[in-house]
């Protein structure tokens, strides 16, 4: 068994026992660590795959911003987590149905699967093999897919707006600086006094 | 045994599962709802870039980088409609969330 091959089932495994915990494990901090362990070990994957550009976006994407993000949530919210798990029981029957099911279609599509022979004819950007791969996508990114980047783009800057835009909340009775009127002031809004040398007002 | 393609397919196959099961179980908490469709959309990256590399073409990995983008995105409005939602009814069940029911 080669190196890759090791490597291959170690972070398979560990993805897919990390991905169970995650929707097992009773604390939803705890299920946040998880799903970073499980990034991270696709990212090992995607790296095993040789496109490490997407491998190291992943981890950057993921642990750094998306799991950071659940986790403010989960510690912000004070809410009762173990009251969310009644009922667990009850969809445990229906949820593996339909789970073995889901499964079992999708490994009987795996593994009856071919290419077609002129899909090769196909290609629409080939992996260049002189380059390393953060240039492969460099190259095609600006250019040829420059429509889709801008498109992307737009998603993070809608997106964007949209979690400012819902949680923005303007409380009552909050003193806060007011720009506009501070410049508008005439003269007459203070009274100037002249205050002679040696005496009180 | 070398590492083909199938390999990854049925890896990205279970990892979907576990997403969709993961729904299921925890109906309550749209928490962890939004971890498992983040689980099933890291199945489709796996998905795409075993095929990217494997037939050596390069847009599946331009595709995933796309999806990545989705994903946060999902991740923040998502999110950010949990916080408010506590924010008013001080509770994130989902059997709670009838208010437009009429």
């Amino acid at each position: 068994m080669s190196i890759a091959t090791a490597f291959f089932y170690i972070f398979a495994v560990v993805t897919i026992a990390s991905a169970i915990m995650v929707i097992t494990v009773r604390n939803p901090v705890h299920a946040v660590l998880f799903l970073i362990l499980a990034f991270f070990n696709a990212a090992g994957l995607f790296v095993l795959l040789g496109a490490e550009f997407i491998a190291m976006i992943l981890v950057i994407v993921y642990v750094g911003a998306v799991a950071v993000l659940f986790l403010f949530v989960v510690m912000m919210l004070d809410v009762d987590f173990a009251e969310l798990r009644a009922g667990y029981a009850k969809y445990l029957p229906v949820g593996g149905l339909i789970g073995a099911i889901l499964l079992a279609e999708l490994l009987l599509v795996v593994s009856a699967w071919t290419i077609a022979p002129e899909s090769a004819l196909r290609i629409g950007e080939r992996i260049p093999g002189d380059v390393t791969n953060a240039e492969a996508i460099g190259r095609v990114l600006y250019t040829r897919y420059v429509y889709f980047f801008e498109l992307s783009g737009l998603v993070l800057l809608v997106a964007m707006i949209g979690a400012i835009v819902l949680t923005l909340r303007h409380r009552e009775g909050v003193k806060r600086q007011n720009i506009g009127d501070q410049v508008a002031r005439d003269r007459t809004a203070i009274e100037i006094k002249k205050v002679e040398t040696g005496r009180g007002i | 045994m070398e590492i083909g393609l199938p390999h990854y397919l049925s890896l990205a196959a279970i990892l979907f599962t576990i997403g969709v099961f993961g729904i299921f179980l925890n109906r309550k908490n749209v928490i962890v709802i939004l971890m498992s469709v983040e689980l099933m959309l890291l199945a489709v990256n796996i998905n795409l870039v075993a095929f990217s590399s494997f037939l050596g073409d390069l847009t599946g990995q331009i595709f995933a980088l796309l999806i990545l983008t989705v994903a946060a995105a999902e991740a923040a409005i998502g999110l950010a409609i949990v916080v408010v939602y506590y924010r008013n009814r001080g509770s994130i069940a989902v059997d709670d969330i009838n208010l437009m029911k009429g």
